[in-house]
This record gives structure tokens, sequence and C-alpha cells, in this order.
């Protein structure tokens, strides 16, 4: 291998990219739109569900209770419903997404301390936001059920009476809870995936579509230099794309960063060469750009989005699907991104993944050096 | 090995098999240093394979055939090192510019710095192009592109030359300073082996070899060939070259029988 060849495909391949719009665009600005998009869209917090309250009560006891849903961060009532067709409506146009309907007995059965049961009905069309406000719900009315107890004890004159068992929770790592916090970690991955694996696929086989690969296969010029020096240029976009990606992170999203970024550097450039690889391989197999960036797109585009663990939890999935994760590269790099970022962890929790993104990487540089080497003799 | 001497390009046995057509059957030849060689045949009768090997392209299935003294099936790298090739579709990137192009295949080449400064003005000079080195080739007319392959081939300077089909697509006027150029660089002791089906374009040869289903049918000067024409088939006065082919192609088809389509 000879640095004066390397260097000489590397010069052409960076001018291509700067005499073309597409490549320009797919390296530089589709990192970023997805970025904003993603940052700012795609967010799984539930916060002030929008809840419609029908009050038969019309108690001091049922407006505390109304005003506890009310002063949480969760909830934020956003209609006062006279009849249940009122309710109906809220729920069906999507204005509220649950209604509180407390019964007209309420108060008198808090008084004379026997159970009472208030209702919450919820739009479950979105079953994991419903989820989530249910959870919300019942902490909101246990709160107030324990209160509850707890003035009629002392009111039966019995001191110091506690509630038997709260729990002392802390988050750790993300402590609130923000999914913005591990999206955008988990989004650089994917993105340095796809961009990186489409970059490429386009370049071999654009030598190959426009006669040019005839050419080069007659000059002494060999796999290796072909493939490095075609990686070069790709590799910088990707590493540009990177620096970007952090810094939107840190000034737009405010999202901690609390490992070493060198460390995070150092192995997203491994996993970068793996992604690169893959897409130059699609390249060389599939001798026009069309189909290649095809391949490209379907190989990575859904293992790294759904299989990463990017924002689907990998435990959560059944276990044939947990199988396949094992496969797929951008899984052990979010779980590098992410325990740089938020947990900030070094090298040493993370050699075995950095380990294995490291035999990616090699796999797929020496595939595409063998499959070029074969096509060119 | 073949005892090479003056000899730049020495086929010997080569054949070329795709499943169980045969492209190339036999092929025999010897090709002298300084010496333009031309390929004459139809499409498809297996002059590109042939050029292909004889590149270190293409590995022949069958027989030898040294290079610049280089074994075509063992060293193609050295082979690869020691030509200059260019395809019918003088392969330049359009979106780099004259000069970018150069410098690529300067690189490509590994042409040490001080002697690239002097290749590349003479490649310029020689296409014609020292006021276009900002061009994109992309807008360059037909000649100067090919002008430009030409000189993008030859910046190392390598003994043996090859040209697949190199005037198809240029207008007449390209054609001839091309022409020109191929004799200048014969001249200078450069071996130029190309290909062709154009008859008129086979009378600047030195040598011709007449190639017709993958077999080498006739060898020598457009003179001796033109000699060998039947004395029906030249109706007029001087038989042509595209005579001498036609009466070959049937004589050898009368003697086949019926044959299935030419493949390929």
């Amino acid at each position: 291998m000879k640095a004066q060849r390397l260097l000489a495909v590397s010069r052409k391949e960076f001018l291509h990219v700067r005499r073309d719009p597409r490549s320009l665009g797919l390296g530089i600005a589709i990192p970023v739109v997805l970025l904003l998009l993603f940052g700012y869209v795609l967010t799984l917090d539930v916060d002030r569900v929008p809840l419609a309250v029908r009050d038969l009560s019309r108690t001091p006891e049922s407006r505390k209770l109304v005003s506890r849903f009310e002063g949480s961060r969760y909830f934020q009532v956003a209609l006062r419903a006279e009849g249940p067709p009122e309710v109906e409506a809220a729920i069906d146009d999507g204005r509220v997404l649950a209604a509180l309907v407390i019964p007209e007995d309420f108060a008198a059965r808090v008084r004379s301390d026997r159970p009472s049961v208030v209702q919450l009905l919820l739009d479950a069309s979105e079953a994991n936001t419903a989820t989530i406000a249910l959870g919300y719900a019942e902490a909101v009315v246990s709160g107030y059920s324990a209160d509850l107890e707890v003035r009629w004890a002392k009111a039966k004159g019995l001191q110091g009476i506690r509630p038997p068992l709260d729990v002392h929770s802390r988050v750790w790592f993300n402590t609130d809870l923000e999914s913005r916090n591990f999206i955008v970690p988990g989004l650089i991955s994917v993105i340095m995936m796809i961009i990186a694996a489409l970059l490429t696929s386009l370049t071999v086989a654009r030598e190959w579509e426009q006669g040019t690969m005839e050419q080069l296969v007659a000059t002494p010029v060999t796999g290796p230099e072909l493939v490095l020096g075609k990686l070069l240029p790709y590799f910088v976009i990707g590493m540009v794309d990177l620096s970007v990606a952090v810094a939107m992170g840190k000034y737009l999203f405010h999202v901690p960063m609390r490992g070493s970024l060198p460390l995070l550097f150092g192995i997203a450039a491994v996993f970068l060469v793996g992604a690169l690889s893959l897409g130059m391989l699609f390249s060389v197999a599939a001798r026009s750009q069309l189909p290649a960036s095809q391949m490209a797109m379907a190989f990575t585009f859904l293992p790294a989005y759904l299989l990463s663990g990017f924002v689907f939890s990998i435990d959560s999935m059944p276990p044939v699907v947990r199988a396949v994760t094992y496969l797929v590269p951008s899984r052990y790099f979010v779980k590098v991104i992410k325990g740089i970022y938020l947990k900030g962890v070094g090298l040493g929790t993370l050699a075995l993944d950095t380990a294995l993104l490291l035999a990616f990487g090699a796999a797929m540089l020496l595939a595409a050096t063998r499959l070029i080497r074969m096509k060119i003799r | 090995m073949i005892a090479s001497g003056e000899l730049s390009v020495s086929a010997r046995d080569l054949t070329r098999r795709f499943g169980d057509f045969v492209a190339v059957n036999r092929v025999r030849f010897d090709v002298r240093k300084g010496e333009v060689f031309g390929f004459l045949g139809p499409n498809g009768a297996g002059k590109s394979t042939t050029i292909r090997m004889l590149c270190g392209l293409l590995a022949p299935t069958e027989g030898e055939a040294t290079v610049a003294g280089f074994d075509v099936r063992t060293q193609p790298e050295l082979v690869k090192k020691h030509i200059g090739y260019m395809s019918q579709r003088f392969s330049l990137y359009e979106d780099l510019t004259v000069e970018e192009n150069i410098d690529f295949f300067g690189g490509i080449y590994r042409i040490p710095p001080g002697k690239m400064r002097e290749r590349k003005e003479w490649a310029i000079r020689m296409a014609g192009l020292p006021d276009h080195l900002r061009t994109r080739a992309a807008h360059l007319s037909g000649g100067w592109k090919q002008r430009l392959a030409l000189g993008c081939a030859i910046l190392h300077e390598p003994p043996v030359l090859f040209l697949d089909e190199p005037t198809s697509g240029t207008d007449p006027i390209s054609r001839r300073s091309f022409w020109d150029l191929v004799y200048s660089l014969s001249g200078a002791g450069t071996t130029v082996f190309l290909t062709t089906h154009h008859m008129d374009e086979a009378e600047y040869c030195d040598r011709l070899g007449l190639v017709y289903r993958g077999e080498l049918v006739a060898m020598g000067t457009p003179g001796e060939l033109k000699a060998g024409v039947p004395r029906e088939r030249a109706e007029g006065i001087a038989p042509t070259l595209e005579d001498m082919f036609v009466s070959l192609v049937e004589a050898r088809d009368r003697a086949a029988g019926p044959v299935a389509e030419v493949r390929g």
C-alpha cells in the first residue's frame, strides 16, 4: 500500500463530495435536520395531561382532591364538565386525555369513613401516554387517601401516626427523568450509522456506473488503497457530524455530558469505520448507486432505529428479537454513548462493547477490501 | 516464459471462456516494440476480452501472454505499472477539472513531484488545453476529452499503450490529430495496441490481426492482407480491407457450416 496513491484517491473523493450538493446535503444537512426533528418532536415525557373534571359532590373534600390534581405538574384541568356528554365530546375531539368523575356521595362517604370511589376515564388510543397518566393519577389519589387516613387517626386521638410504607426514591443518571437526555445520545448513534453507510454506498457504485472503474482497474491502484482512500473524506465528514451533534446536544438540548469526551470520540471513530465500510461493501457488491443506497438504508436504518435500544428498550423485547439485537452493531454503540453521556463511565465498563465494535470495524473493512480486490483483479 | 527480446506483447494460445462460450480461442501473436498493432473485427469478436486479458484485468482460461516482459497471469500488478490503458468511454472524472484529472492519475501512477510538473505540462500541451485547466471535464468536447484521457493514461510514460476502440464518438478532425499523436508516440518507441471495427482506421496500423468469433483469422500489414483477396472479390481496381475481411469471413463460415448467431 502506497501513501501517494491513497492520498490521490482521497483528494479526488473529497472533490467529488465538494462538487456534489447531494452528498454535501446528505453528509451535513440531513444529520442536523434529523437531530432537530427528533430532539424536539420525539419526547416520551408525559407532562400536563389535559384533564376534564366532573365534580358531582361539590364539597370541600371533592375540591381538595381536584386541587391536588391541579397542583401536580402532570395534570392540567382543561375543562369543568357538567354532564357525561360533555366529557365524552372532550375526549373524542382530543381536548382532554383523561376525565375525573367524583360521585355525589363522595364527601359523605369520606366523612363516614366508608370506602369511596372516584372514576378516571382515559383515552388509551395513545397507550403509552395513558399508562403513564394512569400512574400519575393513582399516585395523586393515593396521596390524598393517605392524608385522609392520617387525619382520621388523629381525630380518633392517635398520635404520631404515619403512613405505613413510603418509598424514598432517588433517580440516578437522568435525575430529571428527561427523555431527551437519552434520546439525543441514542440519536447520535443512529444518525452516524445511517449517514455513514449511505454516503459510502454511493462512492464505488458511482465509479462502476460512470465507467471510471474500468480505468481505475487498469492502473496499479490496489484494493486497500482504494477502500481506505475513499473512506478518509467520509470519515472526516462523520467526525464533523459527531462534533456538530455533540455541540447541539450541549447548547440546544442541554443534555448533560458526564463522561470523557475524548473517549466518546475515540469509540465513535471505531464505530464510524465499521459503518463506512459496511456502506462501501454494499457499493462494491451492487455496482450501481440506487440498489446500493437502498441496501444501505434497509440494513442500517431499521436495525439502528428499532433494535439498538436507542428508544425502544431491549429488555422489553421478546426473547427472539432480543437475540437478534446482539447482531446489531448500533446496539453496542448506543450502550457506549449513553454510558458516557449519562453515567460518565470509563473504558473499563465499556471494554466488551468497545472490543465488539472494534471487531465489527475490522471485519467490515476487511470484507470491503477483499470484495473490491476480487472485483478489480 | 517466452523470450521477449524486442517483443512488447506476446500471446501464446491465449484463451478465455465464459461458461461454455469461447470468447477468445487460442490466439497467438507478437507485437514488436514501437509497432502500432490493430485488432480488427466486428463487435463481439473478442477484441475487448483480449485487451482485458493483456492489461491484467481478466485472467486467461488457458494459454499465456507477456506484456512489457511481465506475465499477465502471474504478475498483473507489474503489468499494470508498465502499461497505459484507455477504454472506449474515455473514463475521466466529469466533475473534476482538467488539472484535477491529471493530478489524480499522476498520484495513482506515483510520478515524483519534480517529474510530475514536466509531465503535466506535456499532457496539457498535448491535449491542447492550456486555457482550460479549470474547466470541468464534463464541459469538454469529445475530441478534447479523448486527448485528455490519453494524456492521463500515459502520464507515467508506459512502454505499452492499449487503446480500446479509441476513436469511437469523435469527429474526423479530432481523429486525424489523434492519429498524429499515436504516430509520434510510436516513433518515440511506445508500442501501441488498439482495437477497432472501422476499416479506414485499420489502414493506419503497421500491422493488423483480424478477429472473428474469438479466433485470429489473419495477420499482416494492411497491404499484405489486401493482396490476399481473391480476384473475383476485388470488383474494382484496388481491393479494400473491407473486401478482404468479408471474403475471409465468408470462407470461414462456409468451412464451418451453419453457425449459431454470434454471442456477446
